[in-house]
């Protein structure tokens, strides 16, 4: 297990290496540069500018410092469009925000969603049951973006109970509906795919053996059915964390809380390229170790992995 | 004796010239399956509506999607309210825009994303996962790898970065989903090229001296079709819903143009207005076509797989 983790890290490395240079050649094949605007700059204004952020270096080099940068100052660099702030400082602002109302949905949805698919599962063939699968059809359609407006219309407009945007420090009222919005698609596919594979389990041979035996059902549960259970569900957390990630963009549009995603599209319509990849790196950086994450608890659950 | 003779030439005769036996292909067994399927049945019919009135309800309608109605402007809220008198069936949105004509256009832009994005990762996907399995050994390795790296990065943020480079022309949206959605499909396809490869079929063909990409394409990919429809009407509403998002960011389709994550994102940022249609009438029709590509979509997986139940 402990070599299986050792390996598992260090394969994660290029992959964040790839990342890196991709991100970064993107922005080198981008026409045009990032100050260009309308009325036009003097030539020579121009090339001062981009002497400034070493964009008249060759390709290499730049690439170089960049890298050099991030791995051993971990300094992103300048922003092109903010000129007296680093995309630290806004990464550092923005990060907290995003990570907050981010581990809370994930915290919920996953909560929320795997007793739901094992009750539901459980009480096969149930009202409980009707009830879960309705929800988890009914929420494939209801995605972040047509969540975030419904919450509004009702809490905010009708009841008047939550506020309708803003952030106020991570206060309760503020972190409840960005949290339900970005989750609730989620619960319901971690509920369903939950519910499919415990039925199967439950279905299965050493199951039947372990009620022949005359154990409780409730030992069954959750000493014998739970762990195969749970595996179809800790390969989908990977993919769900990514959709959770690029679902905080349109929470932050939408609810104007202020994290990272406000500041992407706001750098992607400027054309702030060095902000552009200091979120995208940072993001994709997070999905790899999750997904690293992802990979060990895989692995302990399922023996068979660990080769 | 007569009789039994002729008994006897009857039963000779009959199975001389025996009936050709019908026998049901795979397909026709999946039609007889998905059309058992209520749920699904009925999401082809009104998939299929839809789809239509589309296209022909513009016909009716005396606005185009993109003519500002200058009577109302300025006072959308108040007299952009659905109406017959005034030909705004769908009422107006904030700038006065006949909301029945911008549902109609964004119907079409988003069902064709969804179908013509689908196209292009079903074409990479294939052809990808099937010369993966195909050859299998280092290549495969390698192959396999490339796609696990892709996938381990949050493509929405490169697909974004791509858009700003490159303009955002429907176009490039079209080719953008589908290139950044076909590695589960290669996934898939790789899996099932690595059971048939070893069929006996498959040998015959290389005994016989066929070319390995002729064999892929004419004895693998064949018989790889039946999942692969069923992925790709799972797949459909995905990159519908992949469009909405990056569209509802404002960084998807163009004006005039519209889509219905462009329609929801404009109808959500007034609903503090009270001009509650703006948001309900786009909104209705991205649920019902989402919710029919879903059915059809677990119709055809039933249909094609029965023990996947």
């Amino acid at each position: 297990m402990f070599s299986f983790i050792i390996r598992r890290s260090l394969s994660s490395i290029p992959t964040i290496l790839i990342l890196i240079v991709i991100s970064f050649a993107l922005m080198r094949l981008a026409p045009g540069s990032p100050f260009s605007t309308d009325r036009g700059l003097p030539p020579e204004v121009l090339a001062n500018l981009e002497a400034k952020y070493g964009l008249n270096l060759p390709w290499f080099e730049q690439l170089f410092i960049y890298l050099k940068g991030i791995i051993i100052d971990f300094d992103f660099g300048p922003s092109f469009k903010y000129k007296d702030r680093s995309v630290n400082d806004i990464l550092a602002q923005g990060f907290p925000v995003t990570l907050t109302y981010g581990i809370w949905s994930f915290v919920v949805a996953v909560a929320v969603g795997i007793p739901l698919g094992i009750a539901a599962a459980v009480r096969h063939n149930t009202k409980l049951d009707y009830a879960a699968v309705g929800f988890s059809i009914g929420a494939q359609v209801l995605p972040n973006f047509v969540m975030a407006p419904i919450l509004v219309i009702i809490f905010t407009l009708w009841l008047n109970w939550l506020p309708g945007g803003g952030w106020n420090g991570g206060q309760w009222q503020y972190v409840i509906m960005p949290v339900i919005a970005l989750s609730t698609s989620y619960m319901a596919s971690i509920a369903r795919i939950t519910r499919s594979s415990m039925l199967e389990v439950l279905h299965a041979n050493f199951i039947r053996t372990a009620r022949a035996k005359g154990l409780p059902m409730r030992s069954i549960i959750l000493r014998h059915a739970l762990k195969p259970a749970l595996l179809p569900v800790v390969s989908y957390l990977g993919p769900a964390f990514v959709y959770m990630i690029t679902g905080s963009v349109i929470i932050d549009i939408y609810f104007s809380t202020g994290g990272m995603g406000q500041f992407f599209v706001d750098a992607a319509l400027n054309r702030d390229y060095s902000l552009l990849m200091g979120v995208t790196i940072v993001f994709g950086v997070m999905t790899i170790v999750f997904n690293t994450l992802v990979d060990i608890t895989y692995a302990w659950l399922d023996p068979k992995i660990r080769l | 004796m007569l009789v039994n003779n002729k008994k006897m030439s009857d039963v000779v005769e009959a199975t001389s010239h025996p009936m050709p036996i019908k026998g049901r292909s795979q397909w026709q067994d999946a039609m007889r399956r998905f059309k058992r399927n209520k749920a699904a049945l009925i999401s082809v019919f009104v998939l299929v509506a839809m789809i239509i009135i589309s296209f022909v309800g513009p016909t009716f309608s005396q606005w185009d999607y993109e003519t500002i109605d200058w009577s109302l402007i300025g006072n959308a809220a108040e007299m952009g309210a659905p109406q017959i008198e005034n030909g705004h069936f769908f009422g107006t949105d904030d700038l006065g825009r006949d909301m029945f004509s911008r549902v109609m256009q964004g119907t079409q832009i988003s069902l064709m994303v969804g179908i013509i994005g689908t196209v292009v990762a079903v074409l990479v996907g294939v052809l990808y996962g099937a010369i993966s399995g195909y050859f299998g050994g280092r290549i495969d390795n390698i192959m396999m790898r490339f796609v696990d790296i892709l996938m381990s990065i949050p493509y929405m943020f490169i697909l974004i970065i791509l858009f700003v480079m490159f303009g955002r022309s429907v176009y490039i949206l079209f080719i953008g989903l589908g290139l950044f959605s076909w590695m589960d499909m290669a996934r898939i396809v790789r899996g099932q090229t690595l059971t048939l490869k070893h069929k006996e079929f498959i040998e015959a063909a290389v005994a016989a001296g066929v070319g390995d990409f002729k064999i892929i394409v004419r004895h693998i990919v064949p018989n790889l079709l039946g999942i692969v429809v069923v992925y790709t009407s799972l797949m459909i509403p995905n990159l519908i819903l992949l469009e909405s998002f990056i569209s509802f960011l404002g960084l998807g389709i163009q004006e005039p143009l519209t889509s219905w994550g462009a329609l929801i994102s404009d109808g959500a940022k007034t609903i503090q207005y009270g001009t509650l249609w703006q948001l309900a009438f786009p909104l209705g029709f991205f649920i019902t076509g989402l919710f029919c590509f879903f059915f059809i979509g677990d119709g055809l997986r039933d249909a094609f797989d029965p023990k996947d139940r």
